[in-house]
This record gives structure tokens, C-alpha cells and sequence, in this order.
């Protein structure tokens, strides 16, 4: 894995000539100095500073030697010497960078305290001072600029290792007994040298510019060495005279300074992007359920993660009111219709196959599946959220009768998607940006898809607050995301769904990250939006329970498609499709036996990449057979408003025992909520 | 293994005006060999109260004894804990079996083939499929990362294993899979066990007592059958109530 990622540097064409310019530049390095010394260092005193000639190409100084091969020949000390600085400046830099994890909090502040002090000073005064010191010449044109690099590299090896310092696997080998310097070489530096690399990498470029620097100024390399920094001095001499003789080591150190850059940033690139297409979402909605663990730790390294940018992007865009064009073939309470969608992405990944769906005005229907059957993916298409490399496709995306598919995507859909659609993630603290007051985020909806003034749009945040149930709201206006509690910023985000008075609103696993009472806060929260907005609602979620509870009408996903599609009143009593009966059986209650094991859905969820012919399911079902491996069951009407895909759909009515509280419509009664 | 003992365990985040108390004197026992589930609310203190007994978080007063010894703030800790999240709790730069070795007791017997061969045996103890040892995290799944954690935590030979909202993170079907294996070790084992977790059926199943957190405090603690059939406090009462329950409606107003 790590090699190819590497190796992906190479294939972009920057890259590859980056990498080439530097393979060229070893070679003359390794090669120049043993071939041609002698002939670099030959006086010619019948030929002193001459034009470029076939026997000298770049000419001769005023000594008679030949220019260009005693830029080959000082290759190698200009590459050694910039090396060397880097080195020192690296290996200084995290030193230092890694004291605060090795010696403690104490020392580790002081010294933090120090590197920041000296970040500030521009790394060429750090140079002249240190010269000044070290004296005039090589050496300590080397320390200098190896130490004024330093600072910004412990920087940056602080800030890298902080963030990686504060995750759970750090704390779990401490834990463990590890010590800190082994923590240090094991966890730690394996995790951040990659980024390192690269920078040292950049920055070896900058040595070599900054070399060139002194010694044209006299105070890097002295004769009778020289680097090209001493060429191009020596040749600025006679520059009205010939001038290629200072062109030719100008234009080396330019070469061999881009290379370097060029190819730091083509590392970059290639090591920045996600391992798999799409992932990046996949993976923010896991790191969003998972944010709870470590709050405090895990506050230091506020890196965003890699999949937040999805989220921010939502729906941010409004419109003036020109009403949306409504086709006349579509009934009349239809907000969104959706048929047959596919999301895949390059490498054969094909995470949701044809998934179709209606929502009326009113209803609210919820979508369950296991992590990675395509729940947010399918979410997050119909929102036009998805970004390259994601292709979708449909035979119809419909939001209030404009046809979502054949729209340019422009800023006239965008103001038509900000108005008529509002989108609630999980984790609202990737969603908000977290160095805006909340309500300026809120408002600014309104100002610019309402066409309202600051003042209008501030008040209507503030009365969405208040609708979502915000305690003074007026003071939660100014505060910043960080200062509500979990369950306040998820209530902001409805609040900020519902300020352009959508028509649908979509919440993707909005209360996974909530503990019950504040999940069911929330939850109460939506319905009672739904309610007083006549909202569409299509909730998402894992929890087939919770589902059940919020919403009219449940479908069942696996693998990208829906397997089955029913009331929420009959997913106990009468659910058919096997894996919809394995999710409701595998939920614990408090009725569950203690003393057996829980149910669980044997068997791994399908590989969107690897999709078989046949039923998905039948890997893992208990009743498949030849003709599930053969051919894919198509979602076929199982009675009323219920629809399944199976050849087996299983009958029986109560197909669980562990939710027998709500197997019979007395039991059901009960456990309705009655606060 | 042994018990493992609050005796008015305090933990106050930040200075000494501005700060805020994360835990509050709290008195709370695990016993030898018995599951303690801890529930309450998002910032009730929970986890807090999990890291100030491995040593991740400062107690400003009181103390954490296991087996009657107070932990120690270095070295390996008596008191192992499985995280909640399976996507920060593994080192993406090491091998299952590399991440279980390291925190096998440096005293093991035999040298290097003898700790992988004990983190193999550990891995198949978890329900770890044979192959996954010698595979990197990335190529795992929530569930298969959340065992894994738990193999770490076993490598370690702890007297009492904390587990820290380990399936919150997890599908339901997995969540089944992992609380089965916690169950089966448990009954092997007689691991002693502080199990943290906001989900109440959950709890119900795999504690023997329940310990009900709110605001720093614990509110009400006893049997698992008694505290969630006959809830003492108006809180643990208010969280029962909450627990989404198959078949049942939500309704908009309260
Ligand atoms: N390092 C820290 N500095 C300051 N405050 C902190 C720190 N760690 C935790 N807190 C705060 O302490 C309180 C208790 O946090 P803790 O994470 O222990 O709660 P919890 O009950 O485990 O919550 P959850 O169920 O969400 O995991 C919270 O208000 C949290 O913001
Ligand atoms: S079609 Fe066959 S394999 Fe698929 S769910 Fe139905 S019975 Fe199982
Ligand atoms: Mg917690």
C-alpha cells in the first residue's frame, strides 16, 4: 500500500519530470566531479573570459577554466552542502519537535515557547547572524542555514505529532506500558514522516536557493572550492562580457530548486489523496460517529478530517422567490421522486444500484442499513453533494417537480436546492464552521437565498433557534459551535435546516452521536418541525428501531439497493425479506435473554466493488439457494404498501422474539410513549 | 483478577477559576469478576472517570486502587481499556498482530515467535478470522478493529479491563457480534469489568450491576435487575424511558 501511494507521485506528469530533473542531477553529481575535475580545473591562460565556443560551451572565467564543466563538477558540492542543511535542519527540527512528547508537559511548553519565538524571525536573518557567528565560509554557511530552518521544522513535527498524540491508539500503548521513546519511534514519527518527508524534501530546494544566496554574497563557499552560488559570483563579474558564463550556474540553481519543489509537491498531492474513491465520506461519517471518544485529547489536533468537506458545503445557497417550474405529470404533494439512482465510482465501485423512491408531502420515511449499504451516499446524490470522482446517474431526480438531473448545476439550482431542501448530518460540529457564531451561519442562509437584510435574517435565525428549542437564544446567537453541547448544536442544525422553510429536509444519521435522552430530544425535535412544516422528511439511520419510531414508512437498503419497503406499523409483525428480519432481530432490548447469544447478521456486508450476480443477501442468508446465486430478486408488491425483494420472502408473522414487546398491538400500546 | 475501587475519585478540568468538575468525589466498586455497566449522559463524566483509572487523566483528589493498590501513572497499567472509536484505536502503521505483541508484558516468556504466536492465540480468542494478524488496520472492519482492540487490551494481562462505549461506534449487527465475544471472554475469564455505555438494553445485558452517572455524580448504583426494573432516581427513571423500544411512536410533543 505505502509503496504505491509513493509511487503515484511519479505517475502525474510534474511529478515524473520533477523526478527526472532530480535522477539527472545525482548522477552529474555522483559522476561530474570523478570524470571531469581536471578538466574544470585546467587554467587556459590564452583564454580567459571567453564567449561561449565549441570548446568551452559556456565560456571561461577570468582564470581560463571552463565554466560549464565546473558547473557539472559543483553539483555535487552544491547538492551535498543543501542536503547537509536540510539534514541538520530536520534532524534540529524534530528534536525539538519531539521534546514536549519525550521530556514532558513542563519542558515540552518552554521549549514550544522557544521554536515559536524563532518561527517568527525570517529564516535569511537567522542565516546572516548565524554566519556572523560561525564566520565567513562553507561551514558555517551550512549550520546557518540548516539551524534557521530548524524552527520551522519543529513547528511543524509538534504540530504533526500532537495531533497523532492525542488518538486512542497512543493512549491505549501507554496504557500498555510503552515507553515514551518507543512510543515515539513505534507510533508516533511512522504516522507523520510521510508529511515530514515531503516538507524536507521542499525544503531541501529552499537550501539549495539559499546556499546559492550566501555564496553569491560572498559569505558561502570560498576559493578555491565552489558551488554554484560561487560561479554565478564569479560570473556576475564579467556579466557585460559574456554573460553565459553567469547564466549557466543561474540557470542550474533554478533547475535543481524546482526539481526539488516541484517534486515535494507532487509527493504531496499523491500522498494526499483518499486510499479509495469515495472513501473520503464513507469515512467522515464513520470519524463523525466516532468523535465522541477522547473529546477533550482529540480538541488539540482540530485537524479537519478529510471528509469534512462534503458536509460544509451543504445546502449554503438560496434563492430569490421565483417559483421552481412544476411539470404537470406530477401529483400534485409529491416533494421528491427519485428513480433508479446510481452512484459508482472509477475501479469498478458501485456503492448504490438503482435505488428508487417517492416522498409526499407530509411524510416522513426512513432508510436503514448496515454502514456502507449506501445510505449516505444515496442521501447525499440527491443533494447534488457528491463531487467528482463520484458519476451519478438516474432516470429521473425530482425535487418539487424540477428536474434535478437535467439542471446545469448552476447558481439558479443551487438557490432552488438552498430553499427547497435542508440537509442534517450527523456530527454538526464538521458541518458548522467552527470559528463562525452560530447564528451568523444561520442567517447567512437567509441573506443569501432570501434575498432578507442582516437584520431580517438575524431575527429569523433567532426565532428558529427559539423553533427548535434553544434556551435564550439571543445569547446562543453569538456563541461559537464549541460552546453548545452536543444535542444543542444537532437542535442549530435543524434550526438552520429550516430556515429557508424547505419543502424536504434530509438528516443523515442525525442522532447517532446523542446519548438517549438527548437522541430522543432531537428526534421529538424533527417530527415536531415535520409536523408544523408539513416537511418530506427522509431519515437515515442504522437503528431500524429508531426509524420505526420516527417515521411512516421504512426501506430497507443492502448493497445499494432497497430490498424492501413497508410501513413502519408492520416492520415487526410482518417484515419478509431476511436480512430486514435478521437488522430487527439483532437489535438488543430491554427484554432481550441474558442468557443467550445476541443474534447477529452472520457473515461480512457486500464489497461494493465486488458485486456478484444473484441476490447481494445470499452470502449470508439462510435460505438462499440456486436460484438466489443466479439471479437478483426485483422489488416486487408483497401486499399492502409493502414491497420486497426476495424469491423467499419468509411469512411468518412474528420473526423475532427478542422485540416480543411489540409483537402483539396490546404490547405495542404499552410501550408507546406516554410521557 | 481483582476489584477495582473509586474512593472519591475527583478529576477538575482547567484552572482553578475557570474550570469545571469532570468527576465528583465519586465512590464506585468493580468486583472481582463482575461486569459494572456505568450509564448517563453525553459529558456526565463517564469517560473521564475510565481515563483518571488508567492514569490519561490527573485526579485532583481522591484515589484509584485496584486490588487494593493505587495505579500506576507510568508503566503498564493494571487496568486495561478498549476505546470507542475503531478508527483512532489502532495504529494505521502496524500490524494486528504487531499492535497486540506490544502490549504483551515484557516479561513473557521465549522471545519474539513466542509473543506472536500469544498474540495469534489471542486474536482466535476474540473471534479474529486466522489471516488477520498480519494485516494492516485499513484492510478491517468496525467490528474486527473493536476486537482487536479487545485482544490488546487482553495481551496486556490486566487485573480489570474498562470498556469505553466500544460498540457505539458500530452497526447493530456487529454491535451483536463484539457484545457476544465481551460476553463469552467475561464467562471464561472472570474478567472484572467496567463497562461504559449510553445505550440501557445494552447495559442490561452485559452488566451484573448498573452504576447511573449524572453531572460528575454517581446517582444510584446496585443491581442490574433492580436499578433498571425499579430505578431509584427520577434520572435513571428519565433514561429508561428514553430508550427507543421496538413498535413504539415518537411523538412531537412531550
Ligand atoms: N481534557 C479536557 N479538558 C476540558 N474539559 C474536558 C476534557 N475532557 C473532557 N472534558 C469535559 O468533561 C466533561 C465530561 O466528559 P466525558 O467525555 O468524560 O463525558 P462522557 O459521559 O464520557 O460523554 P460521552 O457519552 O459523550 O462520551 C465534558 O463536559 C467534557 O467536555
Ligand atoms: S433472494 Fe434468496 S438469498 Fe436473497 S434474501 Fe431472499 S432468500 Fe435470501
Ligand atoms: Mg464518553
Amino acid at each position: 500500500m505505502g509503496t504505491s501511494r509513493w509511487g503515484r507521485s511519479l505517475r502525474t506528469p510534474l511529478g515524473a519530470c520533477a523526478a527526472a530533473l532530480l535522477a539527472v542531477m545525482a548522477l552529474i553529481a555522483i559522476l561530474a566531479p570523478v570524470l571531469w575535475t581536471g578538466t574544470a580545473n585546467a587554467f587556459d591562460t590564452s583564454a580567459i573570459l571567453r564567449g561561449p565556443s565549441p570548446a568551452h560551451w559556456a565560456g571561461t572565467n577570468n582564470l581560463g577554466q571552463d565554466v560549464f564543466y565546473q558547473v557539472l563538477v559543483a553539483t555535487r558540492l552544491t547538492a551535498a552542502l543543501a542536503l547537509a542543511a536540510t539534514a541538520i535542519g530536520v534532524g534540529t527540527g524534530l528534536l525539538l519537535g519531539t521534546a514536549p512528547l519525550v521530556l514532558g508537559r513542563r519542558a515540552g511548553r518552554v521549549i514550544t515557547a522557544v521554536v515559536n519565538i524563532a518561527v517568527a524571525f525570517p529564516a535569511l536573518l537567522l542565516a546572516l547572524f548565524f554566519a556572523v557567528i560561525f564566520g565567513v565560509g562553507a561551514r558555517g554557511a551550512l549550520l546557518a542555514i540548516g539551524f534557521a530552518s530548524a524552527p520551522t521544522f519543529a513547528r511543524l513535527t509538534r504540530t504533526l505529532s500532537a495531533s497523532v498524540a492525542g488518538l486512542d491508539y497512543i493512549a491505549a500503548a501507554r496504557i500498555a506500558g510503552v515507553g515514551r521513546v518507543r512510543l515515539l519511534t513505534r507510533h508516533v514519527l511512522p504516522n507523520i514522516g510521510e508529511t515530514l518527508i515531503v516538507n524536507a524534501t521542499i525544503a531541501a530546494g529552499d537550501a539549495l536557493l539559499a546556499f546559492a544566496g550566501l555564496s553569491f554574497l560572498g559569505l558561502g563557499v570560498q576559493a578555491p572550492s565552489y558551488d554554484w552560488g560561487k560561479l554565478l559570483y564569479d560570473g556576475l563579474n564579467g556579466i557585460y562580457v559574456h554573460p553565459v558564463a553567469a547564466l549557466a550556474p543561474g540557470i542550474a540553481v533554478i533547475l535543481a530548486g524546482l526539481a526539488f519543489n516541484l517534486f515535494g509537491e507532487a509527493m504531496a498531492r499523491a500522498l494526499g489523496v483518499p486510499e479509495l474513491a469515495g472513501g473520503a465520506i464513507v469515512r467522515a461519517a464513520r470519524a463523525g460517529r466516532g468523535t465522541r471518544a477522547g473529546r477533550g485529547t482529540r480538541r488539540a489536533g482540530a485537524g479537519a478530517s478529510p471528509g469534512s468537506a462534503p458536509s460544509t458545503t451543504l445546502p449554503s445557497t438560496t434563492l430569490p422567490s421565483t417559483a421552481p417550474p412544476f411539470s404537470p405529470t406530477e401529483p400534485d404533494d409529491c416533494v421528491l421522486s427519485v428513480r433508479d439512482l446510481q452512484v459508482s465510482f472509477p475501479g469498478g465501485v458501485h456503492p448504490v444500484r438503482g435505488v428508487s423512491l417517492t416522498l409526499r408531502r407530509g411524510e416522513a420515511v426512513g432508510v436503514v442499513g448496515e454502514s456502507g449499504s449506501g445510505k449516505s451516499l444515496t442521501a447525499l446524490a440527491i443533494a447534488r453533494l457528491l463531487e467528482p470522482p463520484a458519476a451519478i446517474t438516474a432516470d429521473q431526480v425530482r425535487l418539487l417537480g424540477h428536474d434535478l438531473l437535467l439542471s446545469p448545476g448552476d447558481g439558479v439550482e443551487r438557490h432552488f436546492l438552498g430553499t427547497s431542501l435542508g440537509m442534517v448530518f450527523q456530527d454538526p460540529m464538521t458541518s458548522f464552521n467552527p470559528v463562525r457564531h452560530v447564528g451568523g451561519q444561520l442567517a447567512e442562509v437567509a441573506t443569501q437565498h432570501q434575498g432578507m437584510t442582516r437584520r431580517q435574517a438575524a431575527a429569523r435565525a433567532v426565532d428558529r433557534l427559539r423553533a427548535v428549542r434553544i434556551p435564550s437564544p439571543e445569547r446562543r446567537y453569538r456563541q461559537f459551535p464549541h460552546e453548545l453541547s452536543g444535542g444543542m448544536r444537532q437542535r442549530a442544525m435543524i434550526g438552520m435546516a429550516v430556515m429557508g422553510s424547505p419543502a424536504l429536509v434530509i438528516a443523515d444519521e442525525p442522532t447517532t452521536a446523542l446519548d438517549v435522552t438527548v437522541q430522543r430530544e432531537v428526534l421529538r425535535l424533527l417530527k415536531s418541525q415535520q409536523a408544523a412544516e408539513d416537511l418530506a422528511l427522509l431519515f437515515i439511520s442504522h437503528d431500524i428501531t429508531v426509524v420505526g419510531q420516527v417515521c411512516d414508512r421504512v426501506l430497507v437498503m443492502y448493497a445499494g439497493r432497497i430490498v424492501e419497503s413497508l410501513p413502519s406499523a408492520a416492520l415487526a409483525a410482518s417484515a419478509r425479506h431476511p436480512y430486514t428480519r435478521a437488522l430487527l432481530a439483532a437489535v438488543p432490548s430491554m427484554e432481550t435473554d441474558r442468557e443467550q447469544p445476541l443474534a447477529v447478521v452472520p457473515g461480512r456486508p457486500a464489497d461494493p466493488a465486488d458485486v456478484r450476480p444473484g441476490c447481494a443477501f445470499a452470502p449470508r442468508c439462510a435460505f438462499a439457494d440456486d436460484q438466489c446465486r443466479d439471479a437478483d430478486p426485483v422489488l416486487t408488491s408483497a401486499g399492502d404498501g409493502h414491497q420486497v425483494a426476495c424469491w423467499h420472502p419468509q411469512a411468518s408473522p412474528v420473526p423475532i422474539t427478542l422485540v416480543s414487546g411489540a409483537a402483539t398491538p396490546a404490547a405495542t400500546a404499552d410501550a408507546r410513549e406516554t410521557t | 483478577m481483582s476489584e477495582l475501587r473509586f474512593e472519591g475519585a475527583t478529576v477538575w478540568f482547567g484552572s482553578r477559576r475557570h474550570g469545571h468538575l469532570a468527576a465528583d468525589h465519586v465512590d464506585l466498586v468493580v468486583p472481582s469478576g463482575a461486569v459494572v455497566g456505568l450509564v448517563g449522559e453525553s459529558g456526565s463524566g463517564k469517560s473521564t472517570l475510565a481515563r483518571a483509572a488508567v492514569g490519561l487523566a490527573p485526579l485532583t483528589a481522591g484515589r484509584v486502587l485496584v486490588g487494593g493498590q493505587p495505579v500506576p501513572r507510568h508503566g503498564r497499567r493494571p487496568v486495561q481499556m478498549v476505546f470507542q472509536d475503531p478508527f483512532a484505536s489502532l495504529d494505521p502503521r502496524m500490524t494486528v498482530g504487531e499492535s497486540v505483541a506490544e502490549a504483551i508484558p515484557r516479561g513473557f516468556p521465549g522471545g519474539r515467535a513466542s509473543r506472536r504466536a500469544e498474540a495469534s492465540r489471542l486474536g482466535l480468542l476474540v473471534g479474529l478470522p486466522d489471516g488477520v494478524v498480519d494485516s494492516y488496520p485499513a484492510r478491517l472492519s468496525g467490528g474486527q478493529r473493536q476486537r482487536v482492540a479487545l485482544a490488546r487490551a487482553l495481551a496486556g494481562r490486566p487485573e480489570v479491563i474498562i470498556a469505553d462505549e466500544i460498540t457505539s461506534a458500530l452497526d447493530v449487527s456487529t454491535q451483536g457480534a463484539v457484545l457476544n465475544v465481551v460476553r463469552d471472554l467475561q464467562r471464561e475469564l472472570r474478567l472484572s469489568m467496567l463497562f461504559i455505555s449510553h445505550n440501557l438494553a445494552v447495559v442490561r445485558y452485559v452488566c451484573d450491576v448498573v452504576a447511573v452517572m449524572r453531572a460528575g455524580r454517581i446517582v444510584e448504583c446496585g443491581p442490574a435487575e433492580q436499578v433498571l426494573a425499579a430505578p431509584g432516581h427520577e434520572y435513571t427513571r428519565e433514561l429508561l424511558a428514553a430508550v427507543p423500544r421496538p413498535g413504539s411512536v415518537l411523538t412531537a410533543e412531550d
